[in-house]
């Protein structure tokens, strides 16, 4: 369904603050020349705000690839992956409920970043480290239709 | 404004001072660790000095994650404690919807839509009420 229009275009390190406001600038300036509406630039520039800060306090640091997509029917996307070597999540469903933190956070970035995205993905593996995938598009993917 | 005092603030945070009422510029992308000196910042001004409101302006301001939203609330939870009142005003509409989505509807922030309102909304509170009588006033 989903086909990359080609390789990564960006590959940002995730190690300090400073590489937490880049990731912003970066997805708010591919968001903007594809074409996304400012609400949907916001949501997912948030999104990456948590997920890259994710990496950073509970993975030790990481990084985020960004690539273009475009679906079959022609609709353009972003697609996001912030990958860690971190000590992974051993529990999921915690971890994505709203208000579980194992540290000083609100609890509400990986449950409110999948809110704020129209793909969602994440693979973590204990002491391996936790890869979070997210794609949106600058129009809601196309629903399947319904039978007339 | 006359009577009005500008200190630089690390990172590039104009604070302004106008009578009892710290103005908060937040412009920008900020570090974590700017939003958390202000935070610090804040507590300490209003700690020492006869401030009884603080607005945050955040009309120049295009992302709020929950890091962000922590801080904003923190700051309004520690100012009440210290007897002052805060107000988050001109939040863009992007960032309201975004942040609803989110699941931050940060309950115990006061908002206004501009920083004009956010002032008149303190000054008259505080002209209203003596400043004994305003560790009374919370519920509405
Ligand atoms: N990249 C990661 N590596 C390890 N643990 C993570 C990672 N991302 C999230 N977690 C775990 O999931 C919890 C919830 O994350 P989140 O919803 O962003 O809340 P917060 O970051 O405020 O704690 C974190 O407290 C942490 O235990
Ligand atoms: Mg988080």
């Amino acid at each position: 369904m989903t086909h990359s229009t080609g390789s990564v275009s960006a590959c940002l390190p995730i190690h300090s603050d400073l590489d937490l406001v880049r990731v912003r600038q970066h997805v708010r300036q591919m968001t903007a020349q594809l074409g996304f509406r400012l609400v949907e630039q916001t949501k997912l520039v948030t999104a990456a705000s948590e997920l890259a800060r994710n990496a950073l306090i509970h993975g030790g640091g990481g990084q985020m690839e960004c690539t273009p997509v475009s679906s079959s029917g022609g609709v353009q996307g972003l697609r996001l992956v912030f990958s860690d070597q971190g000590p992974g999540i051993a529990d999921l469903d915690q971890a994505l409920s709203d208000g579980y933190t194992s540290g000083e956070g609100l609890g509400m970035g990986l449950g409110g970043a999948r809110r704020l995205v129209h793909e969602f993905s994440i693979d973590s593996r204990r002491g391996v480290g936790t890869t979070v995938t997210v794609t949106s598009w600058t129009s809601r993917p196309p629903r399947p239709r319904e039978a007339p | 404004m006359t009577g009005a005092a500008t200190f630089p603030h690390e990172g590039h945070v104009p604070v302004l001072r106008l009578g009892g009422v710290l103005l908060v510029t937040l412009q920008g992308d900020l570090y974590d660790s700017t939003a958390e000196q202000l935070q610090q910042d804040i507590g300490a001004t209003v700690a020492d000095s006869a401030i009884n409101g603080v607005v945050i302006d955040l009309s120049g301001v295009e992302v709020v994650d929950s890091f962000m939203g922590r801080v904003l609330s923190d700051v309004a939870a520690m100012t009440r404690l210290l007897a002052a009142q805060t107000v988050v005003a001109g939040m863009r509409p992007a960032v309201a919807i975004t942040l609803v989505e989110l699941g931050l509807t940060l309950p115990g922030l006061r908002t206004a839509l501009n920083t004009e309102e956010a002032l008149r909304l303190l000054g008259a509170e505080v002209s209203a009420l003596p400043r004994a009588g305003r560790a009374h006033r919370e519920s509405p």
